[in-house]
């Protein structure tokens, strides 16, 4: 039983690499899972939160006197509730911040006070009552107004770190981050084409269905329970604990079913307010938040302003890549992907000299959080645009000028580390070779492609694995499942036990029923967690067959462990009739008392991943409006472990690519206040805009995981936006610098082209 | 409180409720009849998540008072399995790996069920309209397209030997 790591390229697969039902499936297909919005305690109460609606303002004071005298009212809280208790860490103190304002509303839909009541009338009845008297404060939400000198200052003690000597005098800028190698000056002067140019995205939301929900019980005694829909209830549990200054092993957290993610269920936003109503009126109060609440008042990404200047020499080599990353993170430092952005941006290629500069900056917009591969699509959206104008420049395939130069095994990646064996390269050819790329296209379409990279994560997991007396399986993962990840988990479990996938089920452990798991982010579950279901599965087959050589009257290792069943290892071992798990297990409370496996630890050796992204897209010249007709997604998944729900990760990340780059974006008023809250004005692709999204999974090991699993789940999301931008240059011979390409944009950049061509004709 | 006596049938069985004025069928089918199959994911009707039928008909239930229920006939994903047989979109949804998260899934059922009813050879783009008002951001859609394709044809086979 080999217990290294490394990938065995030989091995067979029984379970792994299937397509078995999930276990959950039944659940959700009939209404029954429960949804953090599904769940009651009994004698709960309603809890509302009143926001800022002003972009930044000073708070002066809050009367809450008239609130408290409703009958009905049970509690109402404000930033009095939550002394700091944060002992000088400024990221807990900004999370704390965020969730109940405090000298200052920073951003419209900022919580300022929250009431618990009987019922939603009276809720809302008593959110009039509260009065709030602000001092209204000039504000900024653009990235590039919040950098010049003069820009309304939103923390007045923030000097920019990353620069040396640290400014004297406050900024928006909270930090400076560089990354590189080489000289970019001498590079370009190497260079015969320079091409230069700078980009801006809006704010985009991860757009989950499901708003945020919290049930929250907590004693005056100082215990609580908390009912959320988290993608890491952990960090819920030990968040919440520490703003509310209790011992965390007194609050526990279940996790409820989760209706999306995609890193904005990262964070608390009504946790901490809903324990804290619920303290203070020691009743259950549940906190549902509205679809407007969403929008306003959780974390979308960051919008951008980039710019790029990349070189080559005449034979299609790049001499040097030279970046600028300003992105806007809200109202605290430390928020924007800005250093993600910087990282990733130029990760494809292979570069002698390369500098990424990135500019994390507040602006008076909501705290922004991770959505999928943060800060890497607009990254790759600016650099993959003027790859693909450079190719043109050239006179060479696109595909072939990102082949020229694209990473490989070996290669100083642009953000430090050197590269493993990685798919950039198969991703590359295997798409050159695809009918897609030799299709034709009809009028009014244009393809474009893009390369994608993200670095995933490994991170803590904890995982416990029971074997009742019936030979069947339990494996406890503290990892919330967001896309079908328990079936993973069984799957893996399964397939170093030997036994079937519908042998083993899995479950979400709450906080106080298993050690601490990282939040499901960085693509690192099926990685990590699952890495810890297989070493589970395999601290299990060791007291399997302990319990077998006990029972022979063997030596522990003369007994081996193949496919369900404990062997004697060999001739000399002994010869008797191999143990079934079943029967191992009906023993076992006669040979030692229950068997479980476990495992806990901090995975290292996440592989990256690659993707090459195909689009094509026909545009209506007369309107604007443009069309996906055809999409493919090429991507290294290292090892696909259910490869349906592979592909599902991505054509839903391509999807929410496309929705970025076409449709979606954050619109603000002069007044600094959110003018398209809703899903009909802030429009996420609907069925009727899309074709199927063609898929192709390709496997190159990741060295780091016995199976050589790699993340899949956000690269997807990293290509679709230069991809689309490429195809609509194509199509439209007009380059869009700015997203998102909506019809309004793209008519006048078709008709600003024509005028000036045509003055040009004149 | 000026509630209001509310007599309907949900999936077929008779049911009896008080409401207020102002509460939504999605309030009543959530918080009062312990229904939550139906999801509030916008309460404006743009997101499809709450799709129930009124009378056959499809029905965001965040649109619609529960005092509006009165005699006709609701029904939730709650009544689209029967007994221990899941609904052939149900069982489809499954295979084909049609949920990732799972919010969005029993309005798309619902969905689903409603145009296949009027419908039961629907092509690719009538699916893809006949869903466009639902809501998904997990899956691209595909797998759901594929899903439908798949329970319909199997749902036609079955209809023909019926008859």
């Amino acid at each position: 039983m080999p217990l290294d790591n490394a990938p065995d390229s030989k091995r067979k697969y029984n379970v792994v690499g299937t397509r078995p039902l999930r276990p959950d499936g039944i659940d959700k297909v009939t209404g029954r899972a429960k949804f953090g919005a599904d769940a009651t305690a009994p004698g709960q109460l309603v809890g509302r939160i009143l926001r800022s609606p002003h972009a930044h303002a000073k708070i002066k004071s809050i009367d809450t006197s008239k609130a408290e005298k409703l009958a009905g009212v049970k509690a109402v809280i404000t930033r009095e509730d939550f002394p700091d208790l944060t002992d000088g860490d400024s990221g807990l103190y900004d999370t704390m911040y965020n969730i109940m304002a405090r000298e200052k509303a920073l951003y419209e839909g900022h919580a300022v006070a929250a009431v618990a009541a009987t019922t939603p009338a009276i809720a809302r009845q008593a959110m009039k009552l509260i009065k709030i008297d602000y001092e209204v404060l000039p504000h900024v939400t653009d990235v590039d107004e919040a950098m010049k000198p003069n820009a309304p200052l939103i923390n007045s003690k923030m000097f920019t770190d990353g620069v040396d000597p640290k400014p004297k005098k406050a900024s928006n800028i909270a930090r400076r981050f560089e990354f590189g190698h080489g000289d970019v000056e001498a590079g370009f002067k190497q260079a015969d084409i320079i091409v230069e140019r700078s980009f801006k995205t809006e704010a985009t939301h991860q757009g989950y269905i499901e708003p945020h929900a919290a049930l929250a019980s907590m004693s005056p005694d100082g215990s609580a329970e908390l009912w959320c829909c988290t993608q890491g209830h952990y960090m819920v549990r030990d968040v919440c604990a520490r703003i509310l200054g209790i011992d965390i092993s007194r609050l526990r957290v279940t996790q409820s079913e989760i209706g999306g993610g995609f890193g904005g269920k990262t964070t608390v936003f009504i946790e901490p307010v809903a324990l804290a109503l619920s303290r203070k009126a020691n009743r259950p109060v549940k906190v549902v938040m509205t679809r407007d609440e969403v929008f306003k008042a959780t974390g979308p990404t960051s919008s951008t302003s980039i710019d790029i200047k990349i070189g080559v020499t005449k034979d299609g080599l790049i001499t040097a890549a030279d970046g600028t990353f300003r992105y806007q993170g809200g109202p605290f430092a430390g928020c924007s992907p800005a250093e993600f952005g910087a990282m990733s941006a130029f990760a494809q290629f292979h570069l002698d000299n390369v500098r990424a500069i990135g500019y994390d900056v507040l602006c008076n917009r909501p705290k922004t959080i991770s959505y999928r591969a943060p800060g890497a699509p607009m990254a790759n959206f600016a650099v993959e645009s003027v790859i693909e104008e450079l190719a043109h420049k050239l006179g060479m395939a696109p595909i072939d000028f990102r082949i020229k130069n694209a990473a490989r095994e070996g290669t100083r990646s642009s953000y430090g580390p050197v590269y493993g064996p990685i798919g950039l390269g198969a991703t590359l050819e295997a798409a050159k070779n695809h009918p897609h790329f030799k299709a034709p296209l009809g009028p009014n379409q244009g393809r474009g492609m893009a390369a994608g990279f993200w670095f995933n994560f490994g991170g803590q997991s904890c995982v416990s694995l029971n074997i009742p007396i019936d030979g069947t399986i339990t494996v406890s993962v503290g990892s919330p499942d967001i896309g079908g990840s328990r079936a993973s988990m069984c799957m893996m479990v399964a397939e170093e036990l030997g036994i079937g996938y519908d042998q083993v089920r899995a479950i979400i452990a709450d906080t106080s029923s298993l050690g601490h798991n990282d939040v499901t982010d960085g693509s690192r579950t099926t990685f990590a967690t699952g890495m810890a279901c297989i070493l589970a599965a395999r601290d299990a087959i060791k007291k399997l067959c302990a319990r077998a050589a006990a029972t022979w009257g063997i030596p522990e290792d003369a007994v081996t462990w193949e496919k369900g069943y404990a062997k004697p290892a060999g001739a000399n071992a002994g010869n008797f009739a191999p143990l079934s798990l079943k029967e191992i297990a009906a023993a076992s409370p006669g040979t030692g008392g229950p068997i479980a496996g476990h495992h806990e630890y901090s995975a290292d050796g996440a592989g990256v991943s690659f993707a090459t992204h195909i689009c094509d897209i026909e545009v209506d010249k007369e309107t604007g409006a443009s069309k996906i007709v055809r999409y493919t997604v090429i991507q290294d998944a290292g090892k696909a472990v259910h490869p349906a729900y592979v592909e599902g990760q991505f054509q839903g990340g391509a999807v929410q690519g496309i929705g970025w780059a076409l449709n979606e974006e954050y619109i603000y008023g002069k007044d600094g206040r959110l003018q398209n809250a809703g899903f009909l004005d802030y429009r996420i692709p609907v069925c009727s805009d899309l074709p199927m999204i063609d898929t192709m999974i390709l496997e190159i090991p990741n060295p780091g995981h016995p199976y050589g699993v790699r993340g899949v789940g956000e690269t997807s999301i990293v290509p679709p936006l230069a991809a689309i931008a490429n195809a609509v240059a194509a199509a439209t011979g007009v380059r869009f610098t700015q997203l998102p390409m909506s019809p309004p944009r793209i008519l006048k950049g078709i008709e600003d082209a024509k005028a000036s061509g045509a003055k040009k004709a004149a | 409180m000026s509630g209001i006596k509310v007599n309907t049938k949900i999936n077929g069985d008779p049911v009896e409720f008080m409401c207020e004025p102002d509460e939504t069928l999605l309030d009543v089918l959530r918080n009062r009849l312990n229904l939550t199959g139906a999801k509030e994911g916008c309460s404006t009707g743009d997101c499809g998540a709450c799709s129930v039928t009124v009378d056959g008909r499809l029905t965001c239930s965040c649109l619609v008072l529960g005092a509006e229920a009165e005699g006709h006939n609701i029904g939730t994903i709650e009544g689209m399995a029967h007994g221990e047989e899941l609904h052939p979109l149900q069982k489809k949804f499954i295979e084909h790996a049609a949920l990732q998260c799972g919010i969005c899934t029993p309005g798309f059922l619902i969905a689903a069920k409603s145009l296949l009813d009027k419908n039961p050879d629907p092509t690719e783009t009538e699916i893809r309209f006949g869903l466009a008002g639902n809501l998904c951001r997990c899956t691209g859609y595909d797998k759901i397209v594929r899903a439908v394709q798949d329970a319909a044809k199997d749902m036609r086979k079955t209809n023909r030997k019926g008859a």
